[in-house]
């Protein structure tokens, strides 16, 4: 069981209503890129689909490489967990263009909803503020996640959003599974478009 | 490339100016320290220090998504921080560079690099990763210019394996 009450899936959805043009979405490994599919089949948003742990660092490269853009980056805590130290290297770069939420389940919800270190004593946005990461928030309601959104959208980041959601998997939904169909429609998406 | 042998490391900064490779990430070897401090000069390059190697194949990935060219500067140990994660490079046939300081081999003096040195080629080849190995200075700068070439032209994983010769083995007695 999860602390968090809120529903994923909504929440993903209520993050990304607002999106621009010019927001490219990096989804991590599993329940995270299941709900950014459900959400939209768009071209600019890359969902892994394994290469756990990485999905922080994808974002920070992205970021990198198009200031142009704002990269926002949406994972769970099963992943973020196993790459913590990348909240270090954003800290120390401090990308503005770049947004981070956890739907932090406080399980491991694709293979069997084992719990992890967040179902126990462990605060991610406390870990990404000691990384060095001063824009570090928890929210557990529609109200916190509506006052979030600037932070996510508009202001300067990087930003850290830890959004507590209850244990409930909605159908799985994939994004592309053929990795070089994903990249080649991403990159043309990006680099034709001149978004 | 250069006159002097010793110079390979500008050899390689060279070759890294001219495939536009502009994005470095490194956990740190001393092999690599005049490369990483030639780049960190330059202004247009991005280098990112690591936590951990497998940090820096996501940031090559999502920088390649965006457009730009990375490389990541490693040493045999890290190598094996990188397995799993060479994984996002392969099934989305995004390219990965990386140019590798040997230890564990000629002249090692530490036991405790033996096992992952000598593993490495091994654990990168069993990944996807194309091998070029370099053992004379005057060899870096055609060896990396054509690993490069070969990720970059043909969206696959290529690795530039520096031999404890070229960068001599550490003084244990």
């Amino acid at each position: 069981m999860s602390s968090g009450t809120m529903k994923r899936r909504e929440v993903v959805g209520t993050v990304l209503a607002p999106r621009r043009r010019n927001l490219l979405t990096v989804g991590g490994l599993g329940s995270s890129s299941w709900d950014i599919a459900a959400t939209a089949d768009n071209p600019q948003d890359f969902c892994l689909v394994g290469g756990m742990g990485l999905t922080v660092s994808v974002g920070l490269g992205l970021a990198g490489a198009r200031p142009q853009n704002r990269v926002l980056v949406i994972t769970g805590d099963g992943d973020m967990l196993m790459g913590m130290g990348s909240l270090a290297t954003v800290a120390q770069i401090q990308p503005r263009n770049l947004a981070i939420v956890i739907l932090d389940n406080e399980m491991f919800g694709e293979t069997g909803g084992q719990p992890t270190h967040t179902a126990g004593v462990t605060d991610l946005a406390a870990i990404a503020k000691g990384a060095g990461i001063p824009t570090a928030v928890t929210i557990r309601d529609a109200v916190s996640l509506q006052d979030a959104l600037p932070l996510i959208h508009d202001a300067d980041g990087p930003a850290f959003v830890v959004a507590k959601v209850s244990a409930e998997m909605p159908p799985t939904v994939y994004p592309p599974l053929d990795g070089p169909f994903a990249k080649d429609r991403f990159r043309m998406a990006l680099l034709d478009a001149d978004v | 490339m250069t006159e002097n042998p010793a110079n390979w490391p500008s050899d390689i900064f060279a070759v890294l100016r001219e495939r536009e490779i502009s994005q470095i990430c490194h956990v740190p070897d001393a092999g690599h320290d005049r490369l990483i401090r030639l780049c960190t000069a330059q202004n247009d390059m991005s280098v990112i220090t690591l936590t951990t190697e497998e940090e820096g194949v996501g940031i090559l990935a999502g920088a390649w998504l965006g457009g730009r060219r990375g490389a990541l500067l490693m040493q045999s140990s890290g190598v094996g921080n990188t397995i799993n994660a060479l994984a996002l490079p392969a099934a989305c046939r995004i390219p990965f560079f990386t140019i590798v300081t040997m230890r564990g081999e000629w002249g090692e003096g530490n036991p405790w690099q033996l096992p992952m040195g000598q593993g490495a080629p091994g654990a990168l080849e069993a990944m996807g990763v194309t091998l070029f190995r370099v053992e004379r200075a005057e060899d870096v700068s055609d060896t990396v210019n054509a690993a490069a070439a070969q990720a970059f032209n043909n969206q696959c994983s290529t690795a530039v394996l520096l031999s404890q010769r070229l960068i001599g083995a550490k003084g244990f007695k």
